[in-house]
Order: structure tokens, then C-alpha cells, then sequence
């Protein structure tokens, strides 16, 4: 099944989240956002999807390559861009290397000792991430993954790039707070560590304020004693928590300490309070129904 | 006669009327109205206003009642009224609109915290061919593992029959507990 909506409502972030956290293969395509004049679910203007913005790769979880609309792209695109060829060197080299794929060409460049295997792996992932960036500060461009397409098919260079440093780092460069503070909306609640925290923490780069706020987690302390333990701004710490909590690298969970706030008029409601047995008759009667 | 009674709660148009029609035996008692606003139009004719209410009956002394709420925010003062004394719940979520799943989970924990009765989430709308699949729709809306989430067409009665019984088994297991 394809996964698709609108960046507005399921961000890029949350999408490499949930790429990462399932392990898929397959494309992610963004396109132009064409309002069509109607309203969506949430009476919000209802966007359709027009030219192709970016194409984003995955392997197994894994980001393995990027393109973007309105670049050129091919190897000597990024190498050109990571600083390994010169704009006339690009420029002849594209002349004559006409019809040569990235692969084969980076053989021959290889082979040239004009870059080495290092170079071309930096560059590719130097461009791959720059894409990807300013793809997570998009917000309402309609997206698609699919799974079924043979990522190996188009002749490119695939470098695996962990999801979860690149989730970190996009939520440490998002400019826009608004996405932010929709998800983490409420300061009073608390973080936990995943199941296999070291796993997850396996590779991951963490800034001195991240680690700040990784030694206080604890399903006692809630995100705003956190801040104040650390002297933080509410923005600071909702960017920081943002960026664990997408990356996998946290939980946001209720405080465990105190009980859930009961309705002052004690209107809460209390469960039905039946026996086994009338369960299980509903269970037969429920079975019994063609 | 012992009552007991089940609640079916999500978004705006997620599907709660439709499956408690699919099963229940008497026409269900729907307060529904013809929606008022433009965009509400588009998307459907009628939108429950009130609660929708559909029966089962077991035995002579037995019955199971099923209370849809309205899924649309300004007619939430009813929910915690119809959340008192229930059984258990599920949350209705329409696969095929990512727009609402930020409103199904918030819906979500709003009943939650009116009663610590177990819930099952269901996948609505699985034969939509744009709707996501129940894993996808786990992370995206972030149920924990321990609950169930299970796909469901809320317009074939078999489909609607499997998640009843799922929340049943739920809370049998809690019984146990
Ligand atoms: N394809 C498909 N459509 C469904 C399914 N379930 C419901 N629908 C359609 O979705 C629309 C909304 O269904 P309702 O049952 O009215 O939704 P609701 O949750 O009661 O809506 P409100 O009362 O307004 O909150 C209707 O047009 C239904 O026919 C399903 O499983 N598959
Ligand atoms: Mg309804």
C-alpha cells in the first residue's frame, strides 16, 4: 500500500521516523502543491499533487540518495557541487563523458586519480543531505511512497545514510517552530528511553545539549523540569525533544509519579464493573453472527 | 436484564455510524443532521450530532449497546456522558485521511483519561485504495504495542464483528490480570 498525504498533515520528519522505524525500501516523491478549490477533512484548503519536486531513496531503512527538481543531479552535478570538479572541469567533463553512467564514470574518474572512492561517497552524501534538509523544511506539498519499485534500476550511486542522524540534525536546522510545537504541545509530560535503547543509540551523533537533556530522561521528570534543570528555553527544549523523540531515541510518556488528572466534579467515569462470564457470552453471541 | 454497553469514538466521518449499522440489530437510533458547512458537505450528507445508539441483544437477559459519538469537536460535551459506565472502546480512524490522525489520537487520549477501561484502535476504510496500512497507521499515530490495532471495513458486517470481538478478548485479558 503506498503511503500518501500532505506534508501539512505528516511531516517529512515523522516520514523518515517512520521509514526508519519499519525498515522500507522503495521512493518517496514530493510534488508541487496545486490547491484545488476544495476543503479538506479539517476544513483546510485541499491540495493536489503537480510537477515532481524531489525524489528521496531508501534501503531498508536506510536514506541511500536524493534528487531535487531543477538539478542536474548526475555525478558530475555533485562532485561539482562538493567541490571536487570545477565549473569548466564539470563542463568538459560532461562534453565528453556524454552517455556514461555515474557509476562507470566514477570508475573512470577513479581511475584518473581525479577523486578517490572517499571523495565521490562524501559528495554523493554531501548533495543526498542538502536535498534532504530542505526537503524537511517543506510543509504542504503532497507526498507519495511506494514500495514496489526496483531502486537499483536508474544507474546511481547509493550511499546508506542512517535515518536517525539525519532526523537530528533536520530537527536542529527546522527553522519553523509551528510544526515543533504541534507535536510536542504539552511540556508536563515525560520521556522514557525506547525498548533497546542501545541499539538505537548505536551511531548516533549527539550535540552537548542533546546529551543534557538524554541524562535527565526519566518517566518522573517532565519535559519542563527538564528545561529548568538545564536552563533552557521552552523552545530550546522542544526542538531537542523533537529531534530525540523522531529520531526514536525517546518516548513522550505521562509522568508516572503523579496520577492522572481526575475531573474535579469526580465525574470521571468508572468502568462497568461485570463478570468473565458475561463477556464470554457476548464473545459466543458476537461468533454466532454470520 | 444486565446492560453493558461499548463505545465507538473517532474523527469526523471515520466511520462510527456506518459500523454500528453493520451490526447492529435494530436500525440504529442515529441523531444525525445534514451537515451545515460547505466542506462538510462535500465529504457526506449527515453527520451524527448527539450519539448514535445500536443494540445486540444475547439472550433474555443480556444486551449490548453500542454508542457511536459525534466525531466533530463542538459536539464533544458528549462524549464523557456517554463514556460513563462503559465496557470498553474503540477508536475509529478513516486510513485514508492522514489529515485526522492527529485528531483520532488526541480523541484518543481524551477518552482515556474518562476511563481506564481497555480500547482497540481500528484501522478504518482498509478497501479505500489510498488507505494506510494498520502498521503504518501504529507509528504514525504511535499505539503502543501492547494495544491492538486491527484493519476493519466498517461497512462489512463481518469486519465490524472480528474488531467487536477483538476489544471483548481485550478485556478478557485484562480480567486476568
Ligand atoms: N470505503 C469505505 N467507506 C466507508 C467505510 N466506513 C464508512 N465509510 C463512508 O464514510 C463516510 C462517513 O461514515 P459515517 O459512518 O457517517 O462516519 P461517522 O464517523 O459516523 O461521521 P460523524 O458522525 O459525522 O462523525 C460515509 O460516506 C460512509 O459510507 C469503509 O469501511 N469503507
Ligand atoms: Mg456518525
Amino acid at each position: 500500500m503506498p503511503i500518501q498525504g500532505n506534508l501539512r498533515d505528516f511531516s517529512t520528519t515523522q516520514l523518515l521516523n517512520l521509514i526508519n522505524l519499519s525498515g522500507r525500501t522503495g521512493v518517496l516523491r514530493i510534488f508541487e502543491g496545486v490547491p484545488t478549490g476544495d476543503k479538506d477533512a479539517n476544513g483546510n484548503e485541499k491540495i493536489q499533487p503537480g510537477k515532481e519536486r524531489a525524489q528521496v531513496l531508501f534501503r531498508a531503512g536506510k536514506l541511500v540518495y536524493a534528487s531535487s527538481a531543477g538539478q542536474l543531479n548526475d555525478l558530475i552535478a555533485v562532485l561539482n557541487k562538493g567541490g571536487k570538479l570545477s565549473e569548466a572541469q564539470a563542463k568538459v567533463l560532461r562534453e565528453r563523458a556524454k552517455g556514461t553512467g555515474d557509476k562507470a564514470l566514477a570508475m573512470r574518474l577513479i581511475g584518473a586519480n581525479y577523486v578517490n572512492r572517499n571523495d565521490i561517497v562524501a559528495c554523493v552524501q554531501q548533495y543526498v543531505l542538502e536535498i534532504v534538509y530542505s526537503v524537511m523544511g517543506w510543509n504542504r506539498e503532497p507526498f507519495r511512497f511506494e514500495e514496489n519499485v526496483n531502486i537499483d534500476a536508474a544507474d546511481r550511486i547509493l550511499v546508506p545514510i542512517d535515518l536517525q542522524n539525519v532526523i537530528i540534525e533536520g530537527a536542529r536546522r527546522l527553522e519553523k517552530l509551528e510544526e515543533i510545537s504541534k507535536h510536542i504541545d504539552n511540556l508536563d509530560l515525560c520521556l522514557r528511553f525506547p525498548e533497546n535503547p542501545k541499539e538505537k543509540y548505536a551511531g548516533v551523533h549527539l550535540s552537548v545539549e542533546e546529551w543534557r537533556v538524554v541524562q535527565f530522561v526519566n518517566p518522573k521528570n517532565t519535559i519542563r523540569q527538564i528545561a529548568k534543570a538545564n536552563n533552557m528555553t521552552e523552545n530550546d527544549i522542544r526542538r531537542i525533544v523533537y529531534g530525540l523523540e523522531q529520531a526514536g531515541l525517546v518516548e513522550i510518556v505521562r509522568p508516572t509519579t503523579t496520577k492522572p488528572p481526575v475531573a474535579a466534579s469526580s465525574k470521571r467515569a468508572q468502568p462497568q464493573v461485570v463478570q468473565r462470564q458475561v463477556v464470554n457470552r457476548l464473545i459466543d453471541k458476537l461468533k454466532s453472527l454470520s | 436484564m444486565q446492560t453493558v454497553k461499548m463505545v465507538i469514538t473517532g474523527p469526523y466521518s471515520s466511520g462510527k455510524t456506518e459500523f454500528i449499522r453493520s451490526i447492529s440489530e435494530i436500525d440504529v437510533v442515529s441523531t444525525e443532521r445534514e451537515v451545515t458547512t460547505e466542506a462538510e458537505r462535500r465529504e457526506k450528507g449527515a453527520t451524527t450530532v448527539a450519539m448514535d445508539f445500536g443494540r445486540i441483544t444475547v439472550d433474555d437477559d443480556l444486551v449490548l449497546y453500542l454508542f457511536g459519538t459525534p466525531g466533530q469537536r463542538r459536539f464533544d460535551f458528549m462524549w464523557e456522558i456517554l463514556a460513563e459506565g462503559m465496557l470498553g472502546f474503540i477508536v475509529m480512524v478513516d486510513s485514508s485521511k492522514p489529515e485526522t490522525f492527529r485528531e483520532a489520537k488526541s480523541i484518543l487520549e481524551t477518552f482515556r483519561a474518562y476511563a481506564p477501561t481497555p480500547y482497540v484502535v481500528a484501522a478504518n476504510k482498509q478497501d479505500h485504495p489510498e488507505a494506510w496500512s494498520p502498521d503504518d497507521l501504529r507509528i504514525a499515530l504511535r499505539i503502543d504495542p501492547e494495544v491492538k490495532l486491527l484493519p476493519c471495513v466498517a461497512r462489512d458486517r463481518s469486519s465490524v464483528r472480528d474488531v467487536l470481538l477483538e476489544l471483548l478478548y481485550a478485556i478478557l485479558e485484562e480480567m486476568e490480570e
